[in-house]
């Protein structure tokens, strides 16, 4: 039944994609000339005076191209889609992993003293809303550094669904845990990783999948700020160069890619999940 | 001067009142004793504070007035002398039945090595007949499995004291009869001294050497305390013909169903008026 479910739903993906192409590839052909061209049509480059979005098998076939090669590198104008992923992909996770390092043992200490939490609750409210690209001129100024401002407006997204789940994952450990840590005379250090921790593991693990789904997302923008490297400026560099494929492309690159780390996150999450 | 093992003294658990300068007092003048190796349940309708009691025993809840000395010296906080099986089990989800017991033991004895915290862990794990399902998470146990393995880690401590709060109220009539007798077993080999709340009038005559009865609270006071004179061994088939088992039973209902109600209109006076008192029905 379950496998008979499973086959139905990607026979319907596979009909869903091969339809959607379809139509996409069909929309975007250029008009079949009858005539010959005029000497003036043939200067300007053809007949279509229209600009069109490049068919699936345009990109399919950059595509192809791209992954073939992907580390090439002809200079700063011209690199494979692996060397700029690979900036992108660095920036994240080192912006991500410092997050995780400062907004996990903040939110143990929020979780745990009701007088952390209401101390630290307003400044965390009114910093949390604020977009990270509000804080690039900021940081440019400050870090002076295109390179490790982008990496700072990726800490600073990603520290806030860490901080408040982790936060809300060890202040709602169950009493009852807390009572075996002491009555077997658990250390607060020692209840702190042997309970709570694992407690909360689950709860911290969502936080930081949200957190690593959002600066995916924000590192695209912040690279079209800050220029130079990176798939975010990939993109936008290719939409200069009006290579509509490589921007198509690179657009569904982007997506796998996030595709992946969340699943990455999801499997880790796995590890510490408990049934009560 | 000898002390007992363990003594309540005038124990009172009251809350602030909605106005100024009252109090809502769950229970007061609590006084009784608790000797070494003895196994004490305590009966009372709900509200009138007897999880209070255990959990101030176990250091988790504070008293408002009163001392509980053990061995003569002030009880405070939780201690690993004192052992607590809790009614909803509170085993930890992420750890197996055996990795639960060794959280006690390790806790209990930290220089131990790793291989003698196992098998101490897996020692017990057998005394309460779970040597099968040491791998096997909480979520995997039944009911009855899991308020096992909590038995295996507070009895694997080895405590002077053990608190049980209501340890078979979540349980169907069967399991709790099968794992009633293993205490019983268990209590036999090890002899700990017990301090059990139980709701059940049968399984407080089958499993104590003492049952004390609580009034209704508010104001519930610790009014009786009563003997009960059945020899050990006992066997749940047996003691239901020994002679003084219906007229203990009989005299525990009656006083559930009749007289936990009138006992508090008598005012509190002094101490000595708030000692319970001694019953013994024997024949």
């Amino acid at each position: 039944m379950l496998n008979s479910l499973r086959v139905k739903s990607t026979l319907l993906s596979i009909i869903l994609l091969v339809l959607l192409l379809g139509i996409w590839e069909g929309a975007n052909q250029a008009p079949a000339d009858s005539k010959p061209l005029t000497e003036y049509e043939l200067l300007m480059g053809g007949a279509s005076q229209e600009a069109r979005v490049p068919p699936p098998s345009d990109v399919i076939a950059l595509g192809w191209k791209e992954l073939s090669d992907p580390f090439y590198d002809a200079g700063p104008n011209d690199k494979g889609i692996g060397i700029q992923l690979g900036y992108s992909i660095y920036r994240v996770l080192v912006g991500f992993f410092l997050a995780a390092l400062i907004a996990i043992p903040i939110g143990f200490l929020i979780g745990m003293s009701p007088l952390m939490y209401n101390a630290l609750n307003p400044f965390i409210q009114v910093l949390r809303p604020i977009s990270p690209l509000a804080w690039m001129p900021l940081a440019l100024f400050i870090i002076k550094d295109s390179e490790v401002s982008a990496i700072f407006v990726i800490f600073i997204c990603s520290i806030w669904p860490m901080l408040i789940n982790t936060a809300f994952g060890v202040a709602n450990v169950r009493k009852d845990w807390i009572n075996v840590a002491r009555t077997h005379q658990l250390t607060p250090i020692q209840t702190a990783l042997q309970v709570i921790l694992p407690a909360a593991a689950p709860t911290i693990l969502t936080g930081m999948r949200i957190s690593i789904g959002i600066a995916w997302l924000v590192i695209v923008a912040a690279e079209m700020l800050v220029g130079g490297t990176g798939i975010g400026y990939y993109v936008w560099n290719e939409w200069n160069n009006l290579d509509l494929s490589s921007v198509i492309f690179s657009i569904f690159m982007i997506g796998v890619i996030g595709m992946i780390l969340d699943l990455l996150l999801a499997y880790a999450a796995r590890w510490v999940e408990y049934q009560e | 001067m000898s002390h007992p093992f363990l003594e309540i003294e005038n124990l009172k658990k009251s809350y602030p009142g909605k106005e100024k300068g009252q109090e809502f007092v769950v229970f007061e003048g609590a006084n009784f004793t608790i000797d070494k190796g003895e196994f004490v349940c305590v009966i009372g309708h709900s509200g009138c504070g007897k999880s209070t009691i255990l959990n101030i025993l176990a250091g988790l809840d504070e008293a408002s007035d009163g001392f509980v000395f053990m061995h003569g010296k002030d009880i405070s906080g939780p201690s690993l002398e004192r052992g607590v099986v809790f009614q909803n089990y509170s085993l930890l989800p992420w750890r197996t039945a055996l990795q639960n017991v060794a959280f006690g033991v390790k806790a209990r004895w930290p220089k131990w090595s790793k291989e003698q915290v196992t098998d101490h862990s897996l020692k017990y794990l057998e005394l309460v007949g779970l040597k099968d399902a040491e791998h096997r998470k909480p979520s995997q146990l039944s009911g009855g499995m899991r308020q096992r393995v909590s038995i295996a880690r507070a009895f694997a401590t080895q405590p002077q004291l053990l608190l049980m709060d209501e340890p078979f109220g979540a349980l169907d009539a069967l399991t709790r009869g099968v794992i009633q007798e293993e205490l019983i077993k268990i209590w036999g080999e090890t002899k700990q001294t017990v301090f059990m709340i139980t709701h059940d009038v049968d399984e407080a005559i089958l499993l104590s050497d003492r049952i004390l009865l609580m009034t209704n609270g508010p104001h519930a006071r610790v009014a009786e305390s009563v003997k009960v004179s059945i020899d050990r061994p006992r066997k749940r088939s047996d003691i239901v013909h020994h002679p003084d088992y219906y007229k203990i039973r009989n005299h525990l209902v009656d006083f559930l169903v009749n007289r936990s109600n009138e006992e508090n209109t008598v005012p509190l006076h002094s101490q000595e008026s708030a000692t319970p008192v001694e019953v013994d029905l024997a024949s």
